[in-house]
C-alpha cells in the first residue's frame, strides 16, 4: 500500500449530500478483475454524456480541477454498496485524501485499505474548506496526517481525528494482513478453544 | 455492571486478539464470497503465496453477474468480461478448495438467500461477505456486515477482521401491523424516520412485537436494509421460529451437536439491563405500506402522500430533494399513487424469496399485468424458484404475464443485461434506489413485493389495500 504522509493539492468541491458509490464508480466497471484502470470511469454519468463526451460543467472536467488530489465533499459520502472499486477508482484518478462531514462505514475502512484518508469534519470546517475549493487552482491545501491539520489556502489551520492504528499503518503504509499473520498463535489458540466450545461451526 | 446486548455477547465470543491499543482481531465463522467483489482478493493471495486459512467456512457462489436467462449454462449467453468474471470463481473455487454453488446448481442463488437455505448461517455467528447487503444474516442472531474486497482478502488469509466494537442502537417495533403492512415497509419507515446515516457507527438490534411476528423471511428483509440505514449490521435475537427454520438444513447441526448449539443459542438475547446508545420506538400500528419517491432509500413516504416540496427540507437536503425530483421526473404535489410506471422487478436479496413470491401472487391470481408493461420475478435462488413451481405459483405469475427467470441479482443492480432503459420508471422490490442503479437514468421505486405486484395489474403505485 502507497504512504500517506503529507498531500499538497488542489481540492475538489462536490457539495452533494449520500453520493454513493453506485455515484462514485457504476456498476458496468465492475466486471474487472484488476484494481487498476477505474480512474477514467470515475464519477462516470456525472462526469460523461451518453457519447461518452466529457461534460463540462461537471467539476473534474473543468481544467483547475483535472488535476484535484482532494475532494470536499456533503454528508454520508460514499454510502451504498461495498465494492472497494470506490477507493480504487479515486485512487486511480488522484484522489489521496477525502473530506466530509461523515462517511459510510464500509466506504471507510476501505480507503485505509488504500492508502486514501478520509477525513471527517465538523460542518462549518467542511463549508470552509468547500468555499476554499471553490477557488480551483489558486487555492492548495495540506493535509499533513503526522499533526493531523490542514492548513488552507490563508494559512489557517484546522485539526482532524483519525484512529491512531489506522493512522500508523497509513504512515508508514503497512499490509494489514501481513500484521494479522505475525499473530497467527492467537488465532490458533482462538480456534482451538472454539472448536471445543462450539464445535458445529 | 450493566449487561450485555446480543451484540456484545456475538463479539466477545469471537474476540480473537486484543491489542494494547484497543485493534481488535474478530474471528469470522463464515465467509460468503461472489465474483464480483472478489478476484482481486484471490489475485492477492496469489501475488503473496497465501493459502485460504479455511476454506471449510468459505462458501462461493456467482450471482451479481449472471443471466437470468434459460440455458445460461452456457457462457456462450454471457458477455467476455461477465464470462472472465464469473469463470474466475469458478477456478478460485476450486484451486483452494472452497464450498462451490456453480450456475448449473440448482442450489445457486443470490448469496444471501443461499447462505441460510443451506444452513451455513447459524445463531451467534459471525458472517461477512464482500456485500453490503450480507446484514440480511442478522436475521438468525448472527453478527453479519458487508466489506471491501481487501478485507475478503485478510478474512480469506487469516479468517479474522481487523475490527473496532460499533456502539448499540435498539429499534423497537410495538404492537400489531395493520393489514397490508410487511417487513419491507418497516424496514423502509425506520430509514424514512433516521435517514441514511441514521445507524453509522452503530448495530442495530430490532425487537419488539412487530418484528417478533415476522416470519424468517420478513426478519431478513428487515435485516437486510439495516445498511440503508447506515448501521453496520442488523440483528434480530434468535427465537424458536428461527430454530425451527434452520433445523434440517444441510449444513445445521445435527444430534448432539444440535443439542449443544441449542443451549448456546437459548442465551442469545439482549440482557434487561443492557446499555444502548441509542433507542428508536415506532409504534407498529403507525407503519404504512410505503414507496421511495427520490434517489435515496430514505426518501420514504406513505403511499397515501403527496411527492415532497423540496424546499420542506432543510439544509443540504433541499438541493438533494430538487436533484431527485429532477432525475425522478416528479413534481411536488403529485399523488403517490398517481404516478404511472412502465416495469415491475420482484426479486433481489430483500424481497426474492419463496414468501414474498406467495405475497405477490396472492395479489396476481386471476389478474393480468397492465398492458405494455415490462414485468418479471426472478427467485432469489434455485431452490426457491422450484418450489415456487411446486406451489403453483409460477403458473400465477406467468398468466398474469410477468417473465419467470433462473435466479441471481438482476435488476437489482442491473449489471447483467436485465436493466431499465433512460427514463424508464420501475416498482421494484430490492434495495437501492440510487440514479442509475437498474440501468442508466432508469427510474426506481421501492416497494413490497405485494404492493409490485399491485402495480404491475394498475400501472402505476397502488395501494396494496384497494386489491381486492
Ligand atoms: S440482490 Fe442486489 S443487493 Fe442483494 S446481493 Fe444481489 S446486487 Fe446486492
Amino acid at each position: 500500500m502507497q504512504k500517506f504522509d503529507k498531500l499538497t493539492g488542489i481540492a475538489a468541491p462536490l457539495p452533494l449530500v449520500n453520493i454513493d458509490t453506485d455515484m462514485i464508480i457504476p456498476k458496468q466497471f465492475l466486471k474487472t478483475i484488476k484494481r487498476s484502470g477505474l480512474g477514467v470511469n470515475l464519477f462516470d454519468e456525472m462526469r460523461y454524456d451518453r457519447q461518452g463526451n466529457e461534460i463540462p460543467d461537471f467539476v473534474l472536467n473543468k481544467p483547475a480541477y483535472r488535476d484535484a488530489q482532494i475532494l470536499v465533499a456533503g454528508e454520508n459520502f460514499g454510502c451504498g454498496s461495498s465494492r472497494e472499486h470506490a477507493p480504487w477508482a479515486l485512487l486511480d484518478f488522484g484522489i489521496r485524501c477525502v473530506i466530509s462531514t461523515s462517511f459510510a462505514d464500509i466506504f471507510y475502512n476501505n480507503c485505509f485499505k488504500n492508502g486514501i484518508l478520509p477525513i471527517v469534519l465538523p460542518q462549518e470546517d467542511v463549508d470552509k474548506l468547500m468555499d476554499d475549493a471553490e477557488r480551483g487552482s489558486n487555492a492548495v491545501i495540506t493535509v499533513d496526517l503526522e499533526s493531523q491539520t490542514i492548513t488552507g489556502p490563508d494559512g489557517g489551520e484546522i485539526t482532524f481525528e483519525v484512529d491512531p492504528w489506522r493512522k500508523h499503518c497509513l504512515l508508514n503504509g503497512l499490509d494489514d494482513i501481513g500484521l494479522t499473520l505475525e499473530k497467527a498463535p492467537s488465532i490458533d489458540a482462538f480456534e482451538a478453544k472454539m472448536s471445543a466450545e462450539r464445535p458445529w461451526v | 455492571m450493566s449487561g450485555k446486548t446480543l451484540y456484545d455477547k456475538i463479539w466477545d465470543a469471537h474476540l480473537a486478539h486484543e491489542a494494547e491499543d484497543g485493534t481488535c482481531l474478530l474471528y469470522i465463522d463464515r465467509h460468503l464470497v461472489h465474483e464480483v467483489t472478489s478476484p482481486q482478493a484471490f489475485e492477492g493471495l496469489r501475488m503473496a503465496g497465501r493459502t485460504v486459512r479455511s476454506p471449510d467456512k468459505t462458501i462461493a457462489v456467482p450471482d451479481h453477474n449472471v443471466p437470468t436467462t434459460q440455458g445460461r449454462e452456457n457462457p456462450d449467453q454471457m458477455p467476455e468480461d461477465s464470462r472472465i468474471q464469473v469463470a474466475a470463481l469458478d477456478s478460485n473455487a476450486k484451486e483452494f478448495g472452497i464450498h462451490y454453488y456453480p450456475v448449473s446448481d440448482v442450489r445457486q442463488g443470490i448469496v444471501h438467500i443461499v447462505g441460510p437455505e443451506q444452513g451455513w448461517t447459524l445463531p451467534g455467528m459471525t458472517v461477512v461477505c464482500g456485500d453490503s447487503h450480507t446484514a440480511t444474516h442478522g436475521a438468525f442472531g448472527a453478527l453479519a456486515h458487508g466489506i471491501g474486497t481487501s478485507e475478503v482478502e485478510h478474512v480469506l488469509a487469516t479468517q479474522t477482521l481487523i475490527q473496532q466494537k460499533s456502539k448499540n442502537m435498539k429499534v423497537e417495533i410495538t404492537g400489531k401491523l395493520a393489514p397490508g403492512v410487511t417487513a419491507k415497509d418497516i424496514t423502509l419507515s425506520v430509514i424514512g424516520a433516521t435517514g441514511t446515516a441514521g445507524g453509522t457507527g452503530y448495530v442495530i438490534e430490532y425487537c419488539g412485537e412487530a418484528i417478533r411476528d415476522l416470519s424468517m423471511e420478513g426478519r431478513m428483509t428487515v435485516c437486510n436494509m439495516a445498511i440503508e440505514g447506515g448501521a453496520r449490521a442488523g440483528l434480530i435475537a434468535p427465537d424458536e421460529k428461527t430454530f425451527e427454520y434452520v433445523k434440517g438444513r444441510p449444513h445445521a447441526p445435527k444430534g448432539a451437536q444440535w443439542e449443544a448449539a441449542m443451549t448456546w443459542w437459548k442465551t442469545l438475547k439482549s440482557d434487561d439491563d443492557a446499555h444502548w446508545d441509542k433507542v428508536v420506538t415506532i409504534k407498529g400500528e403507525d407503519i404504512a405500506p410505503v414507496v421511495t419517491w427520490g434517489t435515496s432509500p430514505e426518501d420514504v413516504l406513505p403511499i397515501d402522500a403527496v411527492v415532497p416540496a423540496p424546499d420542506s427540507f432543510e439544509g443540504g437536503k433541499a438541493g438533494a430533494a430538487q436533484r431527485a425530483l429532477d432525475y425522478m421526473g416528479l413534481t411536488p404535489g403529485q399523488k403517490l399513487s398517481d404516478i404511472e410506471i412502465d416495469t415491475v422487478f420482484i426479486g433481489s436479496c430483500t424481497n426474492g424469496r419463496i414468501e414474498d413470491l406467495r405475497a405477490a401472487a396472492e395479489i396476481l391470481k386471476g389478474k393480468k399485468v397492465k398492458d405494455g408493461m415490462r414485468a418479471m420475478v426472478v427467485p432469489g435462488s434455485g431452490l426457491v424458484r422450484a418450489q415456487a413451481e411446486e406451489e403453483g405459483l409460477a403458473d400465477i405469475f406467468k398468466e398474469a404475464g410477468f417473465e419467470w427467470r433462473m435466479a441471481g441479482c438482476s435488476m437489482c443492480l442491473a449489471m447483467n443485461p436485465d436493466q431499465l432503459s433512460e427514463g424508464e420508471r420501475c416498482a421494484s422490490t430490492s434495495n437501492r434506489n440510487f440514479e442509475g442503479r437498474q440501468g442508466y437514468k432508469g427510474r426506481t421505486h421501492l416497494v413490497s413485493p405485494a404492493m409490485a405486484a399491485a402495480a404491475a395489474v394498475t400501472g402505476r403505485l397502488t395501494d396494496v389495500r384497494e386489491m381486492n
